[in-house]
């Protein structure tokens, strides 16, 4: 029980993450990669009836969307029923830097003074950063073909050189949101 | 496709998300430590799961090894001609990954976990992604 509710090393955890790519290819030859899914969703209500979502999103995407309905449901078996008791272990630095920001609840893992039903009827601005993030993260996963798990997981292991440029892209728009955005804006 | 492929990958990813809770990547907190270059964790998590994968893959090409429907596995490259595409389109993921602590699996991930306000940044990065097909004509590649 206490493996189940306890987080995992890193040494346990990114081998089984990467296990998901040659797992994946080897059922039905599909490469892993998570945002595919919005576009398969986007596809299914094509209002505007854009090229880019006139495909046969079920026979492309079912696979895909079946997988990300299981991945809601594994963070209700990990969060929920096997949740861990205590509060993420950042290290002092880390957390140092987030009081900087004006944090001071480090429970849970996101942080309840920001996304809560409550912390965004007190701060309405709130939904901005999560609407604005949202968006953010839509519009340029499909920018460069691909998020973490397409890129950075599934790129790399390929030794796609496109993975490497576009994970040398995300860095630099995290680096600029950690360092010179968030801190002026929460 | 099969509804026992379609179940078998319902069920890669309950294990997934599971993983994804475990593993603390979809803690904002830890995306931002990550940024501050302040632990090893995301980076082993990352690293270590490429090195899998790479190992994996370098495995299925050996071998030769065929799918479960017996189809030869063949794994597209990505054009990396398109510097332009991967830099702002990674950049701009980038500012919102950090911004909101999520890539698009860990906010399904997170929503199921209870932090259900994750369906706003859910239903913006759809339309995100729906803006992108009806403007990506108009931007440099």
């Amino acid at each position: 029980m206490e493996f189940l509710t306890q987080p995992w090393p890193w040494y346990i955890a990114g081998p089984i993450i990467g296990l998901m790519v040659p797992i994946m290819l080897l059922i039905s030859g599909r490469q892993f990669g998570f945002s595919e899914n919005l576009r398969h969703i986007c596809a299914s209500c094509n209002v505007a009836n854009v090229d880019f979502f006139n495909y046969d999103w079920k026979a492309k995407g079912a696979w895909n969307l079946m997988f990300s309905i299981g991945v809601i449901l594994g963070g209700f078996i990990g969060g929920v029923l096997f949740a861990n008791p205590n509060a993420v272990e950042l290290s002092a630095g880390a957390i140092d830097k987030l009081q900087g920001f004006g944090l001071t609840n480090f429970d849970g893992f996101v942080p309840v003074e920001l996304f809560t039903w409550g912390a965004l009827q007190s701060n309405p601005g709130l939904w901005a950063v999560l609407g604005v993030g949202g968006f953010l993260v839509g519009f340029g996963t499909r920018y460069a073909g691909g998020c973490t798990s397409g890129h950075a997981i599934s790129g790399l292991s390929n030794l796609q050189l496109a993975s490497l440029i576009a994970v040398i892209g995300f860095f630099i728009g995290g680096l600029l949101m950690t360092y010179l955005i968030l801190p002026n804006i929460i | 496709m099969r509804a026992k492929d379609l179940i078998t990958f319902f069920i890669l990813g309950i294990f997934f998300g599971f993983i994804l809770m475990k593993a603390e990547v979809i803690s904002w907190f830890r995306i931002q430590e990550m940024f501050f270059f302040d632990s090893f964790h995301m980076y082993g998590v990352i690293g270590s799961a490429i090195a899998v994968g790479a190992l994996g893959i370098i495995w299925i090409k050996k071998s030769n090894v065929k799918d479960s429907d017996g189809n030869p596995i063949t794994i597209p490259p990505k054009d990396p001609s398109q510097v332009t595409r991967y830099i702002v389109g990674g950049s701009i993921f980038g500012l919102g990954w950090s911004l909101i602590g999520a890539c698009p699996a860990p906010m399904f991930t997170l929503v199921g976990a209870g932090a259900t306000v994750f369906v706003v940044p859910i239903l913006t990065a759809i339309l995100g992604t729906y803006v992108y097909g009806m403007v990506r004509h108009q931007i440099p590649h």
